[in-house]
């Protein structure tokens, strides 16, 4: 489908147009073009070619042999691509009854999955046409749960930022469950990418090269060595700030610890593996990970002892407005930032060479 | 009937949207266009529960001035369940994409087809 094709005599919208037009039957010419292709892939025309000149070669002295050879060869060569073109596309060596009903079957497929989705969208468009107004204030949804949230949230929680305060306190084990999803995806993805040292065999060493290549990929580069100095701390800053002030504006958890993440991204791509492995590997993000996570699920599971209501923490609220209020939303946001920050260097490095 | 697509202009591009990821995941071929098909429709989910917590002429829910209204913000709960989307499209994108890449390790293609005829080839044999 994203094959480019030059020419636009045999492309499929002249085709198109042509049969709008009446002149041609789409099938015939769907079999005609398809036969031009195959007698363009086919490989005899060079194999001739080959066998020609070793045919001129062969009454000839030492030196028209050697041409003969490399002729062969070449003639071999092409041979040999055009079967791999041959298997790169198998209904071509089919019969042309079977080839044809595997690109009618393609066909048919395509217009079924555009009139599929084109009915899905009108599906979808048609219950949007009896939703109530955008933006209007006595829409169903916001009804008494969210002025409930609104008004009582800055009293029980003491998060200024109602957002924080929702996922952080009433629905903090959401949150647990989403940083929960986060470790075990990044689990997921060092089991599928790590490169096991296996004694040596013949797949881990090539897997070993192909590592190697993209862990020196970046050589020092001065003018990004530069740009990081001046950057990364910055954006590490920022992180921790937009960590440390999620209760009080717009950010929190996820958002800083993208944010670090992006930092400690930059930081390996400027400096390298051995010089970020310093400061960050595989057994510090191991320490970092779990122990924010059950430090998060310790402090929200004393709930189960009082009655599953989490609003009673025993921890002063403080005054709203400060940087240490509002009881565990401050440090269950920094656990959440932890988590996300190492999960996102970790995808990283793992995408790239396979551990940490 | 049809006004209201207009006056819930945010609501119709998220749907179209989910469409046309929806469709890139049935015609292409190419793993990487699924995975991309997949988070347009992510996207799409997010601007629809986005434009579901806006009200007009309100604030952002953040406490301002101390003003404790619930008639002077917008509503705080799509915005926590677009959170929770975003971190699970991060989630699976990544999943999926190392998939891909241990496929393509072991078939050395990204055309589903390509895959499955290697597949039911090494089943045959």
């Amino acid at each position: 489908m994203s094959r480019r094709k030059d020419n636009y005599e045999t492309s499929r919208w002249r085709q198109f147009m042509q049969w709008l037009a009446g002149e041609i039957d789409p099938l015939t010419a769907a079999k005609v073009g398809m036969i031009q292709e195959k007698a363009e892939t086919l490989p005899d025309e060079k194999m001739e070619r080959g066998k020609v000149s070793t045919l001129q070669a062969t009454p000839g002295n030492e030196s028209d042999e050697r041409e003969a050879h490399s002729a062969a060869a070449q003639a071999e060569k092409a041979a040999g691509q055009a079967k791999s073109a041959m298997a790169a596309e198998p209904w071509l060596n089919q019969p042309s009854g079977e080839s044809r009903g595997l690109r009618l079957y393609r066909r048919f497929y395509q217009v079924m999955s555009i009139l599929l989705c084109m009915g899905i969208i009108s599906v979808l468009l048609w219950t949007i046409a009896y939703l109530p107004i955008f933006g209007n204030a006595g829409n169903p949804d916001n009804n008494e749960v969210s002025a409930r949230y609104i008004e009582k949230g800055l009293d029980e929680t003491g998060a200024v930022n109602m957002v924080t305060g929702m996922i952080l306190d009433y629905r903090a084990f959401d949150t647990f469950g989403e940083s929960c999803v986060l470790f075990i995806a990044s689990c997921c993805v060092l089991v599928l990418l790590r490169i096991d040292n296996d004694g040596g065999s013949e797949s881990w060493k090539k897997r070993q090269t192909e590592a190697n290549d993209r862990i020196f990929e970046p050589k020092n580069d001065i003018i990004l060595q530069k740009c990081a100095c001046v950057l990364v701390p910055v954006i590490l800053v920022f992180g921790i700030y937009i960590i440390l002030n999620g209760h009080l504006s717009p950010g929190g958890g996820f958002s800083g610890g993208a944010v670090l993440g992006s930092g400690l991204i930059l930081y390996l791509n400027a400096f390298g593996f051995q010089k970020a492995e310093r400061i960050f590997n595989g057994k510090i993000y191991q320490r970092i990970t779990v122990s924010a996570l059950t430090f998060y699920c310790l402090a929200k599971s004393y709930s189960f002892f009082t009655g599953a209501n989490h609003l009673n923490s025993g921890i002063p609220l403080g005054t709203p407005g400060n940087i240490l209020s509002s009881g565990l939303i401050l440090p269950l946001n920094i656990c959440v930032g932890l988590v996300v920050a190492c999960t996102m260097y970790a995808f990283y490095t793992l995408f790239r060479k396979g551990g940490m | 009937m049809a006004s209201h697509l207009l006056y819930n202009i945010e609501e119709t591009v998220a749907m179209i949207l989910f469409g046309i990821g929806f469709t890139m995941l049935l015609l292409h071929r190419n793993l990487i266009r699924k995975i991309m098909g997949m988070n347009i429709m992510d996207t799409a989910v997010y601007l629809f529960l986005a434009a579901k917590g806006y009200i007009k002429g309100r604030m952002v829910p953040i406490v301002t001035d101390g003003i404790l209204d619930a008639s002077a913000y917008m509503n705080p709960v799509p915005s926590g369940l677009v959170l929770t989307g975003i971190v699970v499209s991060v989630s699976t994108t990544a999943l999926m994409l190392a998939l891909t890449i241990r496929l393509y390790e072991r078939y050395h293609s990204l055309d589903l087809d390509q895959i499955l005829i290697q597949v039911k080839k090494e089943e045959g044999s």
